[in-house]
């Protein structure tokens, strides 16, 4: 049996570089973090900045290069075949021949529940979309099919990468609302963002990265205050750089 | 705790996969139409069915499995490709995310194309029963079964070209890349002993299941080459095969 950690990530050491034709990349520069249980922290840092590859550190997507990370005290693939932790990935992942409802129904019966999609859908905001095919939905109804689909295993901790890119006023709106709503019940979220208002608003914690390292960590007081402004604008463009090459910046 | 058992997941993911082919229109018309038809079309004139090539065997009873076989395989072949297809829409990534394993997740789509082709063999045959072809009842049960079977060797086939070609249209290619392979390797047309032609299909990975699945016709004897043949093309796209996927989820 795996010791069980109070926190719902703990990395430490935390590493990956990727190997390219122009050398080598640190992606990830050791990183140490850890989220207790029923925190929603927001991950801020430009693009390049390593966000991605920490969330798919996180969910056993890719292995570290050194350090460790453990999701609940286990290693992530054990905690994702747990149900122990979903994630909302910015695009892609999703069947366009099918329906929503299909979608939801898949992803239960292989977590070996034999649950109506109904209920997830309607958390999501998306009951009325149950027959729709996926390719025939919306940027913003697409993501909150992954939300849907992420609910299904009841995880303690979501992961939300980017998750409102490309979406309008409205379809943010209405996706944050779903994912408060849920997170009452005590859920862990961990958020990355390039929108700077959704961490002020939802997050009770910031973690600033920026080239593979952690440059402001704490409430969204405490970080703001980093900056003679008080403005979480001024600390991010202060405490964060220019990647250094541009071509890795972008969600791989 | 979830423990999924993967024979539930598979169950789960085979339900679907075959509702989808089902509802895909290009799936249906080169599974259960395009073959019947190419035999109606070119299999049964009235010098075809007069012929005997064997007792009781009429030479529209050999192009018969040569035309099922030309199903099973289309329709393999599609299925394995269908993996990469869908791992460039991250839908892969997202299986990830759930306890269905990788290798879980390909055994669930070959198991539903083989399904499908199961059905393109009857539906051929049935055609061949109406149509006039003439067979002992033996070589109607033992060539569909061979087609039948001898299909999986290019499901390993289509999943190898699927990771190795343009993802954009692979199927289109495949389709050519098949028809091509089918004349190279004498599957409509034997070419004569002692031609140079001759000499070349008998190593395309065509030539081996077409032997097989034509062998009841004759008697049953299969010559040692097209053993060869079969074993040596199963052994390379198997292993292409595997090699390709073990570094792709090592990589996502």
């Amino acid at each position: 049996m795996t010791p069980t950690s109070s926190y719902a990530i703990e990395a430490r050491g935390l590493a990956k570089e990727f190997r390219g034709a122009g050398g080598t990349v640190r992606a990830v520069d050791g990183l140490d973090l850890a989220v207790r249980p029923g925190e929603v922290v927001a991950f801020l840092g430009p693009n390049g900045a390593g966000k991605t590859t920490t969330v798919d550190l996180v969910l056993g997507l890719a292995a570290p290069t050194s350090g460790t990370v453990r999701v609940f005290g286990k290693e992530p693939a054990r905690a994702i075949a747990d149900g122990q932790v979903a994630a909302v990935m910015q695009t892609g992942g999703l069947l366009r021949d099918i329906t929503v409802g299909e979608s939801v129904e898949l992803t239960a019966a292989l977590f070996g529940r034999t649950s109506p999609a109904g209920p997830f859908l309607e958390r999501a905001g998306i009951a009325d979309l149950a027959d729709r095919p996926v390719g025939k939905c919306s940027g913003g109804q697409q993501q909150r099919l992954r939300f849907a689909m992420a609910l299904v295993s009841e995880p303690d901790l979501l992961l939300l990468d980017e998750p409102t890119t490309g979406m309008d006023v409205r379809g943010r709106r209405d996706f944050w609302t779903a994912i408060r709503h849920d997170a009452e019940a005590g859920r862990t979220v961990v958020f990355a963002t390039h929108y700077l208002q959704e961490a002020e608003s939802y997050a009770d914690r910031v973690v600033l990265i920026s080239r593979g390292r952690l440059v402001a960590d704490g409430t969204v007081a405490e970080v703001k205050a980093l900056a003679g402004s008080g403005s979480l604008e001024d600390v991010f463009l202060d405490l964060t750089e220019e990647p250094a090459t541009p071509a890795e910046g972008g969600t791989r | 705790m979830t423990a999924v058992s993967q024979p539930v997941a598979i169950r789960a993911y085979l339900r679907l996969e075959l509702r989808r082919m089902l509802r895909d229109r290009r799936t249906v018309l080169f599974s259960l139409l395009v073959p019947p038809a190419v035999f109606l079309w070119a299999g049964t004139s009235a010098e075809n069915r007069a012929t005997e090539i064997a007792p009781g065997t009429n030479l529209t009873a050999s192009l018969l499995v040569s035309v099922a076989l030309y199903g099973a395989l289309l329709t393999a072949t599609s299925g394995g490709a269908g993996v990469a297809v869908e791992r460039a829409q991250g839908w892969t990534r997202q299986l990830r995310l759930t306890p269905l394993a990788p290798w879980a997740y390909v055994q669930a789509k070959v198991l539903a194309s083989m399904v499908l082709g199961a059905g393109s063999v009857l539906v051929t045959f049935a055609a061949g029963a109406f149509a006039g072809a003439r067979m002992p009842v033996s070589a109607w049960v033992l060539c569909a079964l061979a087609a039948w079977a001898g299909s999986l060797v290019f499901a390993a086939f289509g999943l190898l070209m699927g990771y190795l070609l343009p993802t954009d249209g692979v199927l289109k290619y495949l389709n050519l890349i098949l028809t091509a392979l089918a004349f190279a390797g004498g599957l409509f047309l034997p070419f004569s002993d002692g031609t140079p032609m001759a000499a070349l299909s008998r190593v395309m990975p065509t030539f081996g299941l077409a032997e097989l699945a034509r062998a009841p016709l004759g008697g049953g004897s299969l010559e040692v080459v097209a053993v060869v043949n079969i074993v040596a093309w199963a052994a390379i796209f198997l292993a292409g095969a595997a090699w390709r996927f073990r570094t792709d989820t090592a990589r996502v």
